[in-house]
């Protein structure tokens, strides 16, 4: 598990004036479920296709396994690929599909190419098959299995040649939210089973926090943060990592002493260190992390706009001195009611400035429309959360 | 569900039994029947088809001939398809505008132009004489106009663009990520071609292969022009059952349908190879 398996170094991917990767560095642990994490547009893809060996950074190395395999083609490297929309042969059935890689003669140790017996492609064939539930498929021609068929076959693809490493290039997102489920699952699964390295590339982040022993969150072509999923969710280095990941409040903050910040003019324990004094930092509050408290007891006071029942909890949206908080809480809150809250000092997590600082108001940026809209059209202030919520509870 | 819209295939239908059914039963009945040289009546018969043995000949060059050509465009047109489809798309605009141009012009005078190149004192013997060649050889021309070759090239000549069309379209369309998960499965360029490219070309080979074998069978003018009258085909050998001096309509009639069942048959053997890619269209 802590091998190091493949090195980027200082990798850099442009055309013409257009910077797709910026200076990325990144190492990948053998047996490892990496997740390149981002938006679209976010170099993700590109990273990936560098690792496969369909693009050339511009400059730095890509190192596997120690050796430098910046112009290796991708037929000679121990890496295979799931396609995003599969790239299934249409003119062999699902036998052949996934026989394909075996039936390439492959240089032997002393460089001979040998070829794979018959018997043996087939028994690994239907191995695989067995792996990703498609045992008596083997006939059928690749246009009539279904889309969750298809992905399989091209994991199956993919796998049967026992690849170090295997890239998944979105795999599931041309799949309905149920299969989706199920196949990270799956995923899962035959990463465990395989001990096979994967390197996924999604922008779903309930994906990436699901599977992944690592996420690297990327963005502009620059690498955000690499870390757990757990890390990532409860320490994001920016703005951007907050927003992207979860639900987030992000407010304005001074960090007056070592685990003392100040929000609203209010002081407030926490548990981060190493800030100068007086400086101007970006404070993340999980939604779920905020208790609420009578009025008297509060930290901070507001008044509930709106109430939007989830199932397990209720989606609250407090104004805060004309700052709209998200709050998810098992405790209902009737709109127009005046509440307190309390956050504990590991519920408060406190981030450099950045470029992205004020970017993302989610529900906690000061906005006067915000304010506008609250007059004309009360309901319309949390947007879509409230109105399309199937049998929503409002008030 | 009926398609409401049926209707507007009409014009087609009236058309096509006007012009095709209803010649192709005039022509059967033409096949089987004779006219009786006194009376001139029409009478039942097969003789033109029993008779037929003696046109053997040409059946067979007619058909070793549009094979050969057949397989002359292929091999040239599928290397320029594959090129053309790989190039940039500005590239293949003008690729596909100097393919096609030849096609603007009239095809007597193609192929008239090439009489005057190939004859015995034209263009290219004079090159060869001006070179010194014929000297070399020790002979006054080297013979070009009126053999096999000359018919071939006329063939392939005329019919390449039907070839390089087809293929082109079904290359350019193929799926580039096809080519890249061949690759990612350790596929070198020579086995991405043949395992890939090639197999899923195929419905442009048919329809190519068609589109040149068919008129090619059939062809008259290029054969009598080139072939100086010695590389007699089935479409010369038809003219002259219709306009020249053997006049006999249901000879010629006869010739037609035998000409007609061959080329289905191998048309439908072919498309067999291609069983479950899109069917290539059939003449």
């Amino acid at each position: 598990m802590s091998k190091e398996l493949i090195r980027l170094s200082d990798c850099v991917m442009s055309y013409g004036d257009e910077v797709v990767l910026d200076h990325i560095n990144l190492y990948i642990n053998d047996k490892e479920f990496l997740t390149l994490l981002g938006p679209s547009g976010c170099g993700k893809t590109t990273t990936l296709r560098i690792i496969g060996g369909f693009l050339s950074p511009t400059a730095g190395d890509v190192l596997f396994d120690g050796v430098r395999i910046n112009d290796v083609p991708p037929h000679q490297r121990a890496v295979n690929t799931v396609f995003q929309r599969y790239a299934l042969f249409p003119h062999l059935n699902v036998f052949e599909n996934v026989a394909f890689g075996l039936r390439i003669p492959k240089a032997d140790g002393s460089g001979r190419k040998v070829k794979l017996p018959e018997q043996e492609i087939h028994q690994r064939v239907m191995e695989m098959l067995e792996v990703v539930n498609l045992k008596g498929f083997e006939k059928r021609p690749v246009s009539a299995l279904s889309g969750g068929q298809q992905q399989r076959v091209a994991i199956a693809r993919a796998l049967v040649n026992r690849p170090r490493v295997l890239l998944l290039d979105e795999p599931l997102g041309a799949l309905d939210m149920r299969l989706r489920k199920d196949m990270q699952n799956e995923l899962k699964r035959i990463q465990q089973e395989m001990e096979i390295t994967f390197i996924y590339v999604t922008h779903d982040q309930e994906e990436a926090l699901a599977m992944s022993d690592t996420v690297v969150v990327m963005d502009g072509g620059r690498i955000q943060q690499i870390g757990t999923p757990e890390d990532i969710y409860n320490e994001p280095k920016n703005a951007f990592v907050a927003d992207f990941i979860g639900e987030s409040n992000i407010i304005d903050g001074i960090m007056r002493d070592d685990g003392v910040v100040e929000i609203f003019n209010r002081r407030f324990q926490c548990l981060d260190k190493g800030f100068a004094k007086d400086e101007p930092v970006d404070v993340v509050i999980r939604p779920e992390d905020v208790d609420i408290v009578d009025e008297e007891a509060g930290q901070l006071r507001g008044t509930v706009t709106s109430v939007t029942f989830k199932g397990v909890h209720y989606d609250t949206i407090v104004d805060f001195y004309g700052f709209k908080w998200l709050i998810q809480t098992t405790d209902f809150c009737p709109v127009d009611s005046h509440i307190g809250i309390k956050i504990d000092p590991d519920g408060i997590h406190v981030m450099k400035k950045s470029q992205y600082s004020g970017m993302f108001g989610d529900y906690s940026s000061y906005s006067e429309e915000y304010e506008e809209l609250d007059v004309v059209e009360p309901e319309d202030e949390d947007g879509e959360e409230s109105d399309s919520q199937e049998g929503g509870y409002e008030e | 569900m009926r398609n409401k819209r049926a209707w507007f295939a009409f014009p087609y239908v009236i058309w096509m039994a006007l012009f095709v059914v209803i010649p192709i039963v005039i022509m059967a009945v033409y096949a089987f029947t004779a006219a009786d040289p006194v009376t001139n009546a029409s009478y039942a018969t097969m003789a033109n088809f029993t008779g037929m043995g003696i046109y053997l000949s040409v059946f067979l060059r007619s058909f070793w001939l549009a094979v050969v050509a057949t397989l002359v465009c292929l091999l040239i047109g599928y290397p320029v398809s594959y090129w053309m489809a790989k190039e940039g798309p500005r590239f293949q605009r003008v690729a596909m505008a100097l393919i096609m141009l030849p096609m603007w012009m009239n095809f007597l005078l193609r192929t008239y132009s090439w009489m005057s190149i190939l004859e015995n004192n034209g263009l290219l013997n004079q090159l060869f004489r001006a070179m010194g060649l014929l000297n070399l050889l020790g002979v006054e021309y080297i013979q070009m106009i009126g053999t096999s070759g000359a018919v071939v090239l006329g063939m392939v000549y005329n019919y390449l663009p039907f070839m390089i069309l087809p293929i082109y379209s079904v290359i350019v369309k193929l799926d580039g990520s096809l080519i890249e998960a061949a690759r990612d499965l350790g596929a070198n360029s020579a086995t991405v071609f043949r395992k890939v490219i090639f197999p899923l070309s195929l419905p442009g080979i048919l329809s190519g292969v068609t589109m040149v074998f068919v008129p090619s069978v059939s062809t008259f003018a290029i054969s009598n022009l080139l072939g100086g009258g010695n590389q007699m085909m089935l479409g010369d050998l038809i003219e002259l059952q219709f306009l020249g001096g053997a006049y006999n309509p249901h000879l010629g009639a006869a010739i037609s349908m035998v000409m007609m069942v061959i080329v289905v048959v191998c048309m439908v053997v072919m498309n067999h190879f291609g069983e479950g890619e899109e069917q290539a269209v059939i003449m």
